[in-house]
C-alpha cells in the first residue's frame, strides 16, 4: 500500500493520539512524542509496526503524538490516517487489514 | 429470536464513537446500553476516523455485559451502509436507524445488516435492530415501523427533530411530547417490542430529569436515553421494583395460582380487589426485579 498523499486522523485530547503519514524514503521512519515514552514507547512502536505491516505500508513517514492512548486507539488512528492518504472511505477491509 | 431480544434496557448511554476518552469505559457507570455515536455527534470531516475507533473499541475493548449498539447515520447520507460493515464486523449487538419514517427504512437496513452478517462470519440473526422516531411522519407511522422486522427489540422517541418538524420546542414540561410518547408506546406494545424515551438535555436539573423519567415510567416506557452518567442511578432508581412492589407481586401471583385451583376469580390482597387482570403485571414486576438484580425470592 502506498501513501499517496500526506494525511493525518486523531486528535490531542486525552486518551487519544494525533497520527500523520506522509510518503516515505524507502522505508518506515517513526517519529513517537509521548508524556508516557518510557513506560510505554516500546508497546506504541510494536503496535505501530503490527498495524503498518498488515496494512502493507513499508514506505512511510508517521508521526505520532500521544496522548495516553490505548492500543486501539492507536491503531484506529494509523488506519484512519492511511486510508485518508488513499481518499478510500468505503468497501475497507475490515477483519482483514483492518483487525 | 434472539435472547437479547427482550433484555433489560432502562438506560441507553450515548457516547461519541469518534472519542477514545469516552469510549474505553464507560461500562463503570453500569448502564444497560451504551449508544456508540456516528451519526450527529460526529463532525462531518471524521466520519471516516470515526469508523476505526468504533471497529476497534468494539473488537478489544470488555463493556462487560453492557450491550453495545451503534447510531449508524441517516439513510439519506453516503454513510450508512460502510456504518453497518464496521459495526457489524466489529461485533455490535444492535443497530439504531436515525430518523426512520416508514417499514421500508427498517427493511432496508435490515437487508443490509443480513449481508454484513454473512460477509463477516456472524451467525444470521445475531445483530438486532432498533428504530428512532424523529418527525410526525414516523409518529403517525410507528405501528408498521414496529412490525417491520423481527430483529426489531424497540423504538425510540428523538425529541429534538420530532419538537422542530412538530413547529415547536423542548420546554422541560413533556407537554410538546405528550402525543408522541403516548403513540410509541402504544405502537411498541401493539407489536410486542420495547419503547425508549427522549434525552433529557438540561443537566443542571436533575429534580426536572427525575419528574420526566417518573412520568415515561408511568407511561409505559421501557428506558430512557441518557447523556450522561448522573443520569444513570435516578433511571435505574425509578425502574427498579421497590421491595414493597416485589412483595405485593408475590402475593398476587400465589393468590391467583392458588384461587384459581380453588375456582375463586376475585378476591383480596392487602384490601385491593384481585382478578386474573392482574397476573401479567405482577409477573411483569418480578421479571424486572430478577433482572434488575434485587429479587431475592423463589417465583
Amino acid at each position: 500500500m502506498e501513501i499517496k498523499k500526506p494525511a493525518m486522523a486523531g486528535t490531542l485530547e486525552s486518551s487519544d493520539c494525533q497520527v500523520t503519514v506522509e510518503a516515505g524514503e524507502g522505508k518506515i521512519d517513526l517519529e513517537l512524542n509521548s508524556a508516557v515514552i518510557n513506560q510505554f514507547g516500546n508497546q506504541i512502536r510494536k503496535v505501530t509496526f503490527e498495524t503498518l505491516e498488515r496494512l502493507g505500508v513499508k514506505d512511510v513517514k508517521i508521526t505520532i503524538v500521544d496522548k495516553g492512548a490505548l492500543d486501539c486507539t492507536i491503531k484506529a488512528r494509523i488506519e484512519g490516517a492511511v486510508y485518508r492518504s488513499l481518499e478510500q472511505i468505503e468497501h475497507l477491509p475490515w477483519g482483514g487489514a483492518i483487525r | 429470536m434472539n435472547p437479547n431480544k427482550k433484555r433489560l434496557r432502562r438506560t441507553m448511554m450515548f457516547l461519541n464513537a469518534q472519542k477514545p476518552g469516552l469510549i474505553k469505559d464507560p461500562y463503570i457507570y453500569k448502564p444497560d446500553s451504551i449508544m456508540l455515536d456516528l451519526e450527529d455527534a460526529v463532525a462531518e470531516n471524521q466520519k471516516d476516523a470515526a469508523r476505526f475507533s468504533l471497529y476497534h473499541a468494539l473488537q478489544e475493548i470488555d463493556y462487560r455485559g453492557v450491550e453495545r449498539v451503534v447510531r449508524i447515520n441517516a439513510l439519506d447520507t453516503p454513510y450508512w451502509k460502510e456504518d453497518i460493515r464496521c459495526s457489524v464486523a466489529g461485533g455490535c449487538d444492535a443497530i439504531r436507524i436515525p430518523k426512520t419514517e416508514c417499514a421500508n427504512d427498517v427493511k432496508l437496513v435490515e437487508s443490509a445488516v443480513e449481508y454484513a452478517e454473512r460477509e463477516f462470519g456472524r451467525p444470521k440473526g445475531s445483530v438486532l435492530i432498533m428504530a428512532a422516531i424523529e418527525s410526525a411522519r414516523g409518529v403517525m407511522k410507528a405501528l408498521e415501523i414496529c412490525e417491520a422486522s423481527d430483529r426489531l427489540f424497540g423504538i425510540a422517541l428523538s425529541g429534538g427533530d420530532y419538537t422542530k418538524d412538530l413547529q415547536t420546542h423542548i420546554t422541560g414540561t413533556g407537554i410538546e411530547l405528550m402525543g408522541a410518547r403516548q403513540n410509541l408506546v402504544i405502537a411498541a406494545r401493539a407489536a410486542g417490542i420495547q419503547c425508549f424515551d427522549t434525552v433529557y438535555t438540561d443537566l443542571d436539573n436533575m429534580e426536572g430529569f427525575r419528574q420526566d423519567v417518573q412520568n415515561i415510567h408511568l407511561m409505559g416506557f421501557d428506558g430512557k436515553s441518557i447523556i450522561n452518567p448522573r443520569q444513570i442511578s435516578i433511571v435505574h432508581e425509578i425502574y427498579t421494583p421497590s421491595e414493597k412492589d416485589i412483595i405485593f407481586a408475590e402475593k398476587v401471583v400465589t393468590e391467583i395460582d392458588t384461587k384459581k385451583a380453588q375456582g375463586i376469580g376475585v378476591f383480596t390482597v392487602d384490601g385491593k380487589m384481585i382478578d386474573i387482570a392482574f397476573y401479567d403485571g405482577a409477573k411483569r414486576t418480578i421479571e424486572l426485579a430478577k433482572t434488575s438484580g434485587v429479587y431475592k425470592g423463589d417465583l
